[in-house]
């Protein structure tokens, strides 16, 4: 029998949610054939051998039971030992280390455990699409900081500085950064911190490319600094690194008083990670280090073909050093990045994310992806190529 | 900057010294210089094409055959193996250790050549003891190369 009676509505928070501008342009491409994609945010490499194995291996044993909530002993004892060995700092396996279903679970937890309704979250942009809805979900009240292209999209002081007011609460750190590849120096981070400590904010730093970056130097975490610890939830995991995405693996350290919060609604929401990938990660921390490097080496050579291309090709781009992205300037051909990205597509056939997808900052700029063989790439910059000629050609006739 | 330029050449030996020299973000100059030396002072040995025979439907036998030897007083294994590296139908030989001395690669055109090249040249040299021959049935992998691996890109194609 069918009611007439009106269904009531659905939440408002979420039916007011904007859908990703990912999500609009997937579908396009979707459609197509011979597209060559440069649109991937995660690594074209397969699991390190040895984490498949063990992956299999626990199956084997029948390891397939719940972990306790914050996740294997073993594997947050690995974490601790990480975070010491790559950061210097110490972080207590036992009440500090919270695994989760991916770095993005960390986010919407941690947001949720430090935020009451109208609380302000400083979001730099451009950068990864989930910090914005996952504020607002928590009943915070989001707030851009736009970073330019002129400080290499790093946060400045003084742009921190002008977005803090009494309500804020949260410091959203994003680098090595996606979409536009730019990292943080100790030295760029050093006034970032004294301001935290100054306005009293905590930081959520989102450091899932950490181990991502070419400039000979080690990855610097805002946590490394005189009283950050105490106030940082530190975000990283296995995805990237370690190309685990689809193991859903991540994992997130800070102080005893704020993630025994984030243990509590991780407990209700998602009770505990996958156990046969944790199982898998503790041999990727063990064992697996050595094919990190090697994957980094792969991409700094594909980032370096990419930034000659550019140059080459006369395609202003600043030279990021993070994450596996590049981020050119397309403001010379006068139209939108959403423009660009669909006429690439359509003329060339090769996809790429338009950079107003990360935040209105991104405007005028695209993210391409370097998470691709060499032969891929080479093909795609020829199609770029192609393209940016035509459309220079068009233009001064 | 040796290793690199070695370790992209091992996977290809087609890039060019201007590829070589984009990937690793140093001059064309010096990469074509540093691999000049390293063929001068035999790093570099040769630029081979790893090829999967069975493919490409030409008959071809391999072998692997263990071979113990009576080393020579003031020669070691070194004269023995000289007398069978020369012969081109070996490919490799290494020396080993273990349960026998030296490994020998052979191939042949067909099972009778190889067997034929054991009994008659390798078996009866003096200092040869004993072979044991092993026929290769299948390589699944040579060089690092796995043989049958179709790649394709299963990630969806645009993510953020």
């Amino acid at each position: 029998m069918n009611s007439t009676r009106e269904l009531l509505p659905l939440g408002r928070k979420a039916v007011e949610l904007k859908p990703s501008g990912i999500r609009k342009f997937f579908d396009i491409v979707a459609e197509m054939d011979d597209v060559i994609s440069l649109g991937v945010g995660e690594p074209d490499f397969d699991t390190p051998w040895a984490v498949r194995d063990e992956g299999m291996y626990t199956l084997e044993k029948g390891k397939t039971f719940y972990t306790s909530n914050s996740g294997l002993k073993e594997l947050r004892e690995e974490i601790s030992r990480f975070q010491m060995k790559r950061l210097g700092v110490r972080y207590d396996p036992v009440s500090e280390c919270l695994v989760t279903v991916g770095g993005s679970e960390a986010i919407d937890l941690a947001f949720r455990a430090l935020i009451n309704p109208g609380d302000e979250i400083l979001i730099p942009e451009p950068s990864y699409v989930s910090y914005t809805p996952c504020a607002i979900l928590a009943d915070a009240v989001p707030v851009p900081i736009p970073l330019k292209a002129e400080n290499e999209f790093r946060l400045t002081a003084g742009e921190l500085e002008e977005h803090i007011t009494d309500k804020t609460k949260i410091l959203v750190l994003p680098f090595p950064n996606n979409p536009t590849g730019a990292v943080m120096t100790r030295e760029d981070l050093e006034p970032i911190a004294k301001l935290c400590v100054e306005h009293n904010l905590y930081v959520v730093s989102d450091e899932i490319y950490s181990e991502l970056t070419y400039t000979g130097q080690d990855h610097a975490s805002i946590v490394q600094l005189p009283h950050m610890q105490e106030r940082t939830v530190l975000i990283n995991g296995f995805s990237k690194a370690y190309a685990m995405t689809g193991w859903r693996l991540g994992y997130c350290c800070g102080p005893e008083r704020i993630l025994r919060l984030m243990v509590k609604i991780h407990q209700y929401a998602i009770m505990c990670a996958p156990t046969n990938s944790q199982y898998a990660a503790i041999t990727a921390l063990r064992d697996c280090y050595p094919e990190v490097e090697k994957m980094r080496e792969a991409y700094n050579q594909r980032r370096r073909f990419l930034m000659h291309a550019f140059r080459q090709m006369d395609l202003p781009c600043f030279e990021p050093f993070g994450a596996f992205y590049v981020f050119p300037c397309i403001q010379e051909f006068g139209m939108t990045s959403e423009e660009f990205a669909t006429r690439l597509l359509e003329e060339e056939k090769v996809a790429v994310v338009p950079g107003n997808a990360f935040g209105e900052s991104g405007e005028g700029f695209i993210r391409i992806s370097y998470a691709y063989s060499l032969d891929a790439l080479k093909e795609a910059v020829e199609r770029l190529e192609h393209f940016v000629k035509r459309l220079r050609a068009r233009g001064a006739s | 900057m040796r290793e690199q330029i070695l370790t992209l050449l091992e996977r290809n030996s087609r890039l060019t010294p201007d590829e070589i020299a984009v990937l690793l973000g140093c001059g064309r100059d010096v990469v074509a210089e540093e691999i000049r030396r390293m063929e001068e002072e035999h790093i570099i040995c040769g630029y081979n094409t790893l090829i999967n025979w069975d493919h490409a439907g030409t008959e071809k036998v391999t072998a692997l055959i263990e071979v113990r030897v009576a080393p020579q007083r003031g020669q070691g294994f070194d004269k023995i193996a000289e007398r069978i590296y020369n012969y081109p139908e070996v490919q490799s030989v290494y020396l080993i250790s273990g349960g026998y001395d030296l490994l020998v690669i052979l191939e042949g055109k067909t099972l009778r050549e190889v067997s034929g090249f054991v009994t008659n040249k390798l078996s009866t040299l003096e200092s040869v003891l004993s072979t044991a021959t092993h026929f290769i049935l299948k390589k699944y992998k040579d060089d690092g190369i796995i043989f049958d691996q179709v790649k394709s890109d299963q990630r969806q194609q645009i993510t953020p």
